[in-house]
């Protein structure tokens, strides 16, 4: 696939967003080593917010024909897509009246800040879910036609919040021990799962070039294309990427976003440096960035399969 | 009725004739224009609704060249409808065409990942989806002679490998035509459940081309050859 950068985006930062909308909720119900005060809420409210909408601007740079994009909510009965775009427009009433009930009555806590808090995280949750749904369903890629996927979505995006949430309690100088330990908890699971996906997507499977022509029984080559420059199927499905290189960025990946921001943090926490705490949170929204690239420049289309490539 | 295309891959001669006709009908149709890239630049490209690939089949002395035209298949589990979220990809109920509403597509490309056979492409000047509608206003017109009421691809097809029809009438050629020859699916895998069919090619035996006897003419040609010099 094309690894287009408003749709690593979309997902990378409106992912981020959610998973830290829906941490703030956690944190406040639980009052976990005594909660977020006002300014700590608002900070990390405003945050998710500003990711969420960086994420959803850049879908909309996506689209060819923006002008129609309204009509991408009326069709929630069978698609993903629809049902993402009205669960994350959704999103925006829930978190905005939290951020300016805990503005005005400076109780990030109380019955009403936590009822909009807990909604707003739960629908970020929930369109982390569709999110990921918009992928898994397509059958015509092997990649992504996973339950995986949409749980990859989620860890990274709680990972991202986490990770975020502890660098903000560090810099604010607030004690952080358990943020640290769940975003260190929510970032080895994220980089587990993503190893469980890597494996099961490396077993050859799915349509050949022989069930897509129909000589099922006969070795099938390409003779000629026939297109003499790219077509809008080459541009859009052709990408790959060699399987050498494919492992440095995999491992470039797994330092970035896992490896620097759990030593930045543990290193934040012991000495309370607020650089190492902003270096983690870079990283981890850098490198799950390398991921997203990743999923996208992976994906192999059945439509190649047509073009010659023997399997996809 | 279920409304799409046979494809006999025994006749076709890979000429594209169907390409260019579908492009020449449907520029000035309902989805045109069909853009094209820098026509006459270096690297020229553009919207097709059809598109013809060639494959050589078997090892020799058992191998072939088939000619592989594809454009939509008008699938009855089109999913490229089910991810559609603007309602611009639609089957029609009547026939099971499957079109999309230029007035209402946004662009996003969605349904051209749920599509496995390549039948969608994106028109950069328009910024909207577009693919075969079946010549859905040629089909329907009244106003041309019977016999023509079918797809320009069809119509145009000089080894007449593409029959037109409707797949829910048993009787109909190309259910025929399908029941005869073993016409069969793409992918079928991939439970699309494609209306469009393809015809395998007959079997023949090989041509000899080793161990000849070789002809008269031949010998005194060889014979002249060797007692002549130059």
């Amino acid at each position: 696939m094309h690894p287009a950068l408003a749709v690593i985006f979309l997902t990378l930062f409106s992912g981020g967003g959610f998973g830290l909308m829906a941490l703030v909720a956690v944190v406040n119900d639980f009052h976990i080593e005594g909660g977020l005060n006002p300014l700590q809420t608002l900070v990390a409210v405003l945050i998710s917010l500003v990711f969420v909408t960086i994420g959803m601007l850049s879908s909309t740079a996506h689209l060819a024909n923006p002008k129609n994009a309204w009509r991408a909510f009326t069709r929630w009965r069978t698609s993903w897509l629809a049902r993402e775009g009205i669960f994350a427009v959704l999103f925006y009433p829930f978190a905005g009246l939290y951020l300016l009930w805990v503005y005005f009555t400076q109780a990030p806590a109380d019955s009403v800040g936590l009822v909009l808090a807990n909604l707003a995280g739960l629908i970020g949750l929930v369109t982390i879910f569709c999110q990921g749904m918009i992928y898994a369903v397509l059958r015509t890629i092997r990649q992504w036609n996973t339950p995986l996927v949409p749980a990859n979505f989620y860890f990274m995006g709680l990972g991202i919040g986490a990770t975020i949430l502890a660098a903000e309690r560090i810099v604010f100088g607030a004690p952080a021990t358990a943020f640290v330990a769940l975003a260190v908890a929510l970032l080895v699971a994220a980089a587990v799962l993503k190893g469980i996906y890597y494996f099961w997507i490396s077993r050859p499977g799915g349509p050949t070039i022989r069930t897509a022509t129909g000589f099922n029984r006969l070795t099938v080559r390409i003779l000629d294309q026939g297109h003499t420059f790219g077509t809008f199927l080459t541009e859009e499905f052709g990408h790959t990427l060699p399987a050498a290189r494919a492992r440095n960025v995999k491992l470039l990946m797994y330092l970035v976003a896992f490896v620097i921001p759990i030593a930045a943090l543990a290193f934040a926490l012991g000495t309370g440096s607020a650089a190492a705490a902003l270096i983690a949170a870079a990283a981890v929204v850098v490198g799950i960035g390398i991921e997203r690239w990743l999923f996208f420049v992976e994906a192999q289309h059945v439509v190649n399969l047509y073009h010659g490539r023997p399997s996809c | 009725m279920r409304l799409g295309l046979v494809i006999d891959l025994d006749t076709c001669v890979g000429c594209h004739a169907c390409a260019v006709a579908c492009k020449e009908w449907n520029t000035s149709g309902t989805t045109g224009a069909l853009t094209d890239y820098q026509p006459y630049g270096a690297k020229p490209s553009g919207v097709w609704f059809n598109r013809i690939r060639h494959y050589e089949i078997g090892e020799y002395p058992y191998n072939k060249t088939v000619n592989f035209p594809m454009s939509c298949m008008h699938c009855e589990n089109a999913e490229c409808v089910t991810v559609c979220p603007t309602g611009a990809s639609y089957k029609r109920a009547e026939d099971g065409i499957v079109l999309v509403d230029q007035n209402k597509c946004m662009g996003c490309n969605y349904c051209s990942w749920a599509c496995p056979y390549g039948a969608r492409e994106l028109d950069r000047a328009s910024g909207t989806m577009k693919k075969c509608t079946l010549c859905i206003d040629r089909i329907y017109d009244m106003e041309i002679p019977e016999e023509e009421r079918q797809p320009a691809c069809v119509l145009t097809c000089p080894a007449h490998a593409r029959m037109f029809g409707d797949f829910d009438d048993p009787e109909s050629p190309v259910s025929r035509a399908v029941r005869e020859r073993g016409g069969y699916q793409l992918m079928p895998e991939l439970n699309y459940n494609p209306s469009n069919h393809y015809l395998p090619p007959r079997v023949h035996a090989p041509i000899p081309t080793e161990g000849m006897r070789k002809k008269a003419a031949a010998k005194v040609k060889a014979w002249v050859n060797r007692v002549v010099e130059r």
